[in-house]
């Protein structure tokens, strides 16, 4: 089975974030693979495991997402590809990644493609989506469980809560939702494996796409963090007198009656 | 970060992985496994199977092939749990009952022992203190007499971390009457034994998720082959031991400390007092700085120290030296931390009252404070 993991690199949320310039502050984050597309590494892992094949992990980023490529192939993913957009572009949005994407993989015949269900850091949770349609291969998102017989997928996915059993056919893109599985750690052994295994570097020349094929279609007009948080008030008094007092910051202040 | 030549890309990759196994399993657990005065065996379990357990063995014997500074790595990142007992005891069982085992077995005892214990299967302890004999090696009083094809053990080992549960104790004994250090040698002694018993659990003023023995021998008979390197040769086995136990424990109270000074930096940059940040003035700054200052350092000499172990040098007075500075400097920036916390540090519901506790042992397990300045200062030529 040829499988493909679309993986990104993310500040890790966890940490504290800053905003500088009207861009999140990257001195002093933390990176990570995100979350989501680590469960879909596993879930490829496993796939290979049982059907046997092949995994790639494929993204698109610049030279320092090698360290969550080579983490990815610690885990026991086979080859790593970094699609490398330094040097070309000065920003790109979910179209052009998409787009990047689907120009690599239009000729791999990909059995099956797993992605995030969603980037932690800009959260659209489109380029799964985009991809597939690109490739004219059927997509499910959100999934919690996945299983293969044959060319026959059927696939769990969550559906805000519940869920939805849906079948379709290989190939097939899907986007991981958490409980799909518990990724692995890397081990020590596998950490060592990983700096000889092959990690591909691509740039778009290498696709034939010019700058203007991906030209971003949309634009950051604005980034803030939420407002801090206010400690709340505690009312006093009598229990008539606070209750008015209530109804009334509700309708005056908070406006929310 | 790769900071060449102790730790590389794979290090930091290894790092990674060590600290999201310690944030996710072991640091929610820590509030209630210091409540019980022990942790489940699970975590050995759990740790052998993700590798933890023989980062630095090599894979004939199970291990993960790692080298001398992928234990480090694990030593100081484990100790950034919350708490110090729960390293104590994996330290135990990676870098002070196992690498005589390693070392000086036969692979008959690598297969019985070392596997297991790295596995996670068989938790490990070592027996050397006992009721009257501490420091004073030379001077143990556990006796093991030869009877055939058997020896037979007799007396009493105290302060044995891993003792309520330990399925195997690396074991110091006395084989001869002659003085000296000729007449020790080594054992390893399985717990489920005839005559072996676990005296009590030892009640202690930190490392409470560790747990802490006395063990008793009575006529325990071991096989001959349970004999652990040469017969006589105990001395200068357990004091090849004591190095590594030293090096670890220098590794440990570098991440312990590093995990107050983190928690009091934190602090005294939101606490507020006098309407700034406590951190604004310079009595509790240069507090900090000074606490940073005198971790670097021993970090630095750790690392120097541990590199040269690890090619094969065993530089003892430099281990005494880095096992006595790290030590000491532990328990100085935890109690200069609690100082940051003021009254709150001094309460149970913030994490430093534990580890100003806990950082209270390394200046005696592993060799006093004492016994390092005694090797350094015969060193020097006193």
């Amino acid at each position: 089975m040829n499988i493909f993991v679309l993986l990104k690199r993310t500040f890790d949320t966890e940490e504290k974030i800053t905003i500088a310039k009207g861009a999140i502050n990257e001195e002093g984050a933390e990176f990570i693979i995100n979350p989501y597309d680590e469960y879909a590494v596993e879930e490829a892992i496993q796939l290979r495991d049982n059907h046997g094949g092949e995994v790639t992990v494929v993204t698109v980023g610049n030279e320092e997402a090698e360290k969550q490529l080579r983490t990815a192939l610690a885990m026991g993913a086979d080859k790593a590809v970094l699609i490398n957009t330094e040097d070309d572009l000065e920003s790109g949005d979910q179209f052009t990644t998409a787009k990047i994407l689907a120009e690599y993989l239009k000729d791999k015949e990909a059995d099956i493609i797993l992605a995030g269900n969603v980037a932690i850091d800009s959260g659209s949770g489109q380029v799964g989506p985009r991809v597939a349609d690109l490739l004219d291969i059927p997509y499910v998102t959100t999934i919690t469980n996945l299983e293969i017989s044959g060319e026959t997928v059927t696939v769990v996915r969550d559906v805000e809560g519940d869920s939805e059993t849906i079948e379709t056919k290989l190939p097939v893109l899907v986007t991981a939702q958490q409980g799909l599985n518990e990724p692995r750690y890397p081990s020590l052994p596998g950490i060592m494996k990983a700096k000889k295994k092959p990690l591909e570097e691509l740039e778009l020349d290498d696709l034939d796409l010019d700058e203007d094929d991906v030209e971003a279609k949309t634009k950051v007009v604005e980034i803030f963090l939420p407002p801090t948080k206010e400690a709340g008030r505690v009312l006093e008094g009598e229990l008539d007198a606070q209750v008015k007092e209530l109804v009334n910051l509700l309708h005056k202040e908070a406006k929310v009656i | 970060m790769t900071y060449a030549p102790y730790f590389t890309e794979e290090h930091v990759q290894l790092r990674n992985m060590i600290r999201k196994f310690v944030e996710k399993e072991i640091a929610p657990f820590v509030d209630e496994w210091e409540e019980e005065g022990i942790f489940p065996r699970s975590v050995f379990t759990r740790m052998g199977e993700l590798g933890l357990l023989g980062l630095h063995y090599p894979e004939e014997v199970g291990g993960q092939g790692g080298d001398y500074f992928s234990g480090m790595v694990l030593a100081e990142e484990i100790n950034k749990c919350g708490c110090g007992g729960l390293p104590m005891a994996i330290a135990v069982q990676t870098d002070m009952a196992t690498p005589p085992i390693f070392k000086f077995g036969t692979k008959d005892q690598h297969e019985r022992f070392l596997k297991p214990a790295i596995q996670g299967k068989k938790i490990a302890a070592i027996g050397i203190s006992e009721p009257n004999n501490g420091s004073d090696v030379m001077g143990i009083q556990t006796r093991a007499k030869r009877d055939g094809d058997e020896w037979v053990i007799n007396g009493t080992k105290t302060f044995i971390t891993n003792g309520t549960r330990a399925d195997f104790v690396t074991l110091v004994t006395r084989t001869s009457e002659d003085p000296g250090p000729k007449g020790i040698s080594l054992f390893i002694v399985e717990t489920d034994r005839l005559g072996f018993s676990v005296g009590k659990k030892l009640d202690k003023v930190g490392m409470r998720s560790s747990d802490t023995a006395e063990l008793i021998f009575d006529n325990v008979r071991v096989p001959h082959e349970n004999l652990l390197g040469k017969e006589g040769h105990g001395f200068y086995q357990i004091m090849w031991q004591l190095q590594g136990e030293r090096m670890i424990g220098a590794a440990g109270a570098i991440g312990g400390a590093e995990y107050a000074y983190e928690q009091a930096l934190t602090y005294a940059k939101s606490r507020e007092a006098f309407n700034q940040p406590i951190g604004n003035f310079q009595v509790i700054a240069h507090l900090l700085a000074e606490m940073k200052t005198e971790i670097e350092v021993c970090r630095e000499l750790t690392y120097a120290t541990a590199y040269r172990f690890s090619n094969g040098e065993v530089p003892s007075k430099e281990i005494s030296i880095t096992k006595l500075a790290a030590a000491q400097m532990g328990h100085w920036v935890a109690d200069r931390a609690l100082q940051i916390f003021g009254g709150n540090g001094y309460m149970a519901e913030y994490p430093i009252e534990r580890a100003w506790r806990d950082s209270r042992l390394p200046r005696i397990g592993g060799g006093t404070d004492e016994i390092m300045k005694e090797i350094i200062s015969k060193q020097i030529g006193l």
